[in-house]
């Protein structure tokens, strides 16, 4: 990551405080060939790795907010007649132990994952970010206490601090966020302040310091914008390990709990009948997972690509 | 270069230390009343007392925080709220389980991640690249239980060659008990194969572009003797890094593979704790993880210094 943060040319979105006079031209003379989001978009656009992830997630987003319209059953609708019923044209993913449509409920499953994995990487990508940028460029105290925290919460799994924290505070969708974005900010705080450290020696940064900006003003208005690629690429990656984290978390009984869909706790409560061969119960929200990982994967890489190119 | 160690080891106790704030903090504050906790919301407030008297929650934090963390530099994590036996036992026969999962999945995923990555970076930018580079990504972000139950359906229900369980029973073989290790440690292997390759990829291109590399071509070196001998002994350096910072995820993030295949290690232990709210015992269990990762943290610092002389002469930094 830190390898193209070196190259000139990065593409960065405008600096919309940045006065005009020296300070602006050090900033130009940091990045010669500053290109306009657009032309980031279009590069992106162009990739079809990009457009099929986007596709992916978009249907799945269709189907967090809409899914309830147009889903072919009533999710949570018991018909114990059809209990365990293979896939067939009236239940194309089959049924469930209580008779409830799969297919409805990986629509609807997806709800509480799509509300939860952008809410809690937003969080922690925030808290994160403005912790990032004072240890890198405020140093001192401030940065040795907070490294030593910072790696004090990377010396456990993510999944076990999440475990920690909801037995303590208890599971619900707010603790979820709450958790997922506080194991975030140290991951996202360390990636900031490298990309901080680096910035930190060039002369736009001196002339900014020498007009006697505040280090709030340098700190959000000048540094920001230019290590905002790295943030970029670091809140993509952290969304996908998000639903990752959120989906082990409900399998585990930690998450959305029953009888509301979702997949990871539908696995979990249906994982047992494997043995039994009703495996569709189990390996449609089981794809349905997967499928929301490696779309936003290759979302993440393209923008990795195009950052690079 | 004794400066350096001992700079490296005063961090890392003191790492240690803020992790058992964060752990007691945690499991000792915001839980609240642990009585209330453990009897629920129907019990009398009476027996909630007792309780807490009797487990010794109801003292100021600082002496309860002093007397946890002094048990448990002698190695002592006090009682187990559901066993009521102390709970060292407990985790040190599942850390032994864990760590013969986690060598299991070491000894596959790293050459498999080191070729994989090296490679991905011989071929950077063309399809094989992106193809071992974005399967290690999905792999990486597939979570285990989603991998597990696909190995399940596949390797144990249907074609029915390997055990659906981890534990192998008492008296088993070592080759059954391994036989037994095989399915739970896919998923693990999948998991890591993606941070390693990737990490091996980026290292690997770094030397390939550096000037000695180019010096070595020129000179007429055949290309293998060039990869085997200049790229390959000084791209695999920050790989070890990464392989000693994912011991700490293996022997934790054990948890679901251990749940999924009924394999009584720490991240079982733990997670039977949380669900039966044993804040001791599941303390103990994530401290201990912990201190595997700041050891393996410090084992991978040595090694890299060991590996590379130029860490050894330069002293601190």
């Amino acid at each position: 990551m830190t390898d193209f943060l070196a190259e000139p040319g990065l593409p960065q979105p405008p600096d919309p405080v940045a006065p005009l006079g020296p300070v602006a031209v050090a900033v130009a003379v940091a990045a010669p060939t500053m290109r306009v989001p657009s032309a980031w978009w279009r590069l992106l656009l162009r990739r079809p790795t990009f457009l099929v992830g986007a596709g992916i997630v978009l249907f799945w987003i269709v189907c967090a907010i809409f899914g309830h319209l147009f889903a072919p059953y009533n999710p949570l609708a018991q018909q114990l007649l059809e209990a365990n019923a293979a896939p067939s044209a009236s239940h194309w993913f089959g049924t469930d132990p209580l008779g409830r449509d799969m297919l409805s409920r990986v629509i609807v499953g997806a709800r509480d994952i799509l509300v939860i994995t952008p809410l809690a990487t937003i969080l922690g990508t925030v808290i994160g970010t403005a912790l990032g940028l004072a240890m890198g460029y405020l140093g001192g105290a401030l940065d040795l206490v907070a490294s030593r925290i910072v790696e004090a919460v990377l010396a456990l799994p993510a999944v076990m601090t999440a475990f920690l924290f909801i037995v303590a505070l208890g599971p619900s969708t707010t603790t979820l966020i709450i958790v997922i974005g506080f194991i975030f900010t140290p991951l996202i705080a360390r990636t900031v302040r490298a990309a901080v450290l680096a910035e930190r020696h060039l002369d736009y940064l001196s002339a900014a310091r020498l007009l006697g900006e505040n280090p709030m003003r340098v700190m959000f208005g000048e540094i920001l914008p230019n290590v905002m690629p790295a943030i970029l690429v670091e809140f993509t990656v952290r969304l996908g390990y998000a639903i990752f984290a959120v989906a082990t978390l409900s399998f585990l009984g930690f998450g959305v709990q029953p009888p509301t869909p979702d997949w990871g706790a539908d696995i979990a409560a249906n994982y047992g009948n494997l043995v039994s061969g009703y495996w569709w119960q189990t390996l449609f929200p089981a794809l349905a997972i997967a499928s929301l990982v490696t779309a936003v994967n290759l979302i993440t890489d393209s923008i990795e690509q195009v950052l690079s190119s | 270069m004794a400066t350096f160690l001992l700079r490296r080891l005063g961090l890392m106790l003191l790492t240690l230390w803020i992790l058992s704030l964060i752990v007691f903090f945690a499991g000792q504050i915001l839980p609240g009343d642990p009585g209330r906790a453990i009897l629920g919301p129907l019990a009398a407030q009476s027996a909630v007392h007792a309780l807490d008297v009797q487990l010794g929650v109801n003292r100021p934090l600082l002496t309860r925080y002093l007397s946890w963390i002094g048990g448990a530099v002698h190695g002592n994590f006090g009682v187990s709220y559901t066993y009521r036996t102390a709970v060292e036992p407990f985790v040190q026969a599942a850390l032994i389980n864990s760590v013969k999962l986690a060598l299991l999945a070491f000894v596959i995923v790293v050459p498999l991640g080191i070729v994989g990555g090296v490679i991905a970076a011989l071929n950077a930018g063309r399809a094989v690249d992106r193809i071992i580079s974005v399967t290690g990504l999905s792999l990486a972000t597939v979570p285990e239980f989603v991998s597990g139950i696909v190995l399940i359906v596949v390797f144990g229900v249907e074609l029915k060659v390997l055990p659906v369980s981890a534990a192998a029973g008492q008296n088993a073989s070592d080759l059954e008990q391994f036989r037994h290790l095989i399915l739970p440690a896919i998923p693990l292997v999948f998991v890591l194969f993606g941070y390693i390759a990737r990490m091996a990829r980026a290292g690997t291109i770094e030397a390939l572009n550096s000037d000695y590399t180019r010096t070595a071509i020129l000179k007429g070196l055949p290309r293998i003797t060039v990869i085997r001998r200049h790229v390959l002994r000084n791209s695999l350096l920050p790989t070890i890094t990464v392989i000693a910072t994912q011991t700490g995820y293996l022997i934790g993030g054990l948890v679901v593979v251990e749940t999924l295949f009924n394999y009584q290690g720490i991240g079982n232990l733990i997670y039977k704790a949380a669900t039966a709210k044993d804040f001791p015992m599941l303390e103990a269990g994530i401290l201990t993880i912990g201190v595997v990762y700041v050891l393996a943290t410090l084992a991978a610092d040595l090694l890299l210094i060991a590996l590379n002389p130029r860490l050894r002469i330069g002293g601190t930094e």
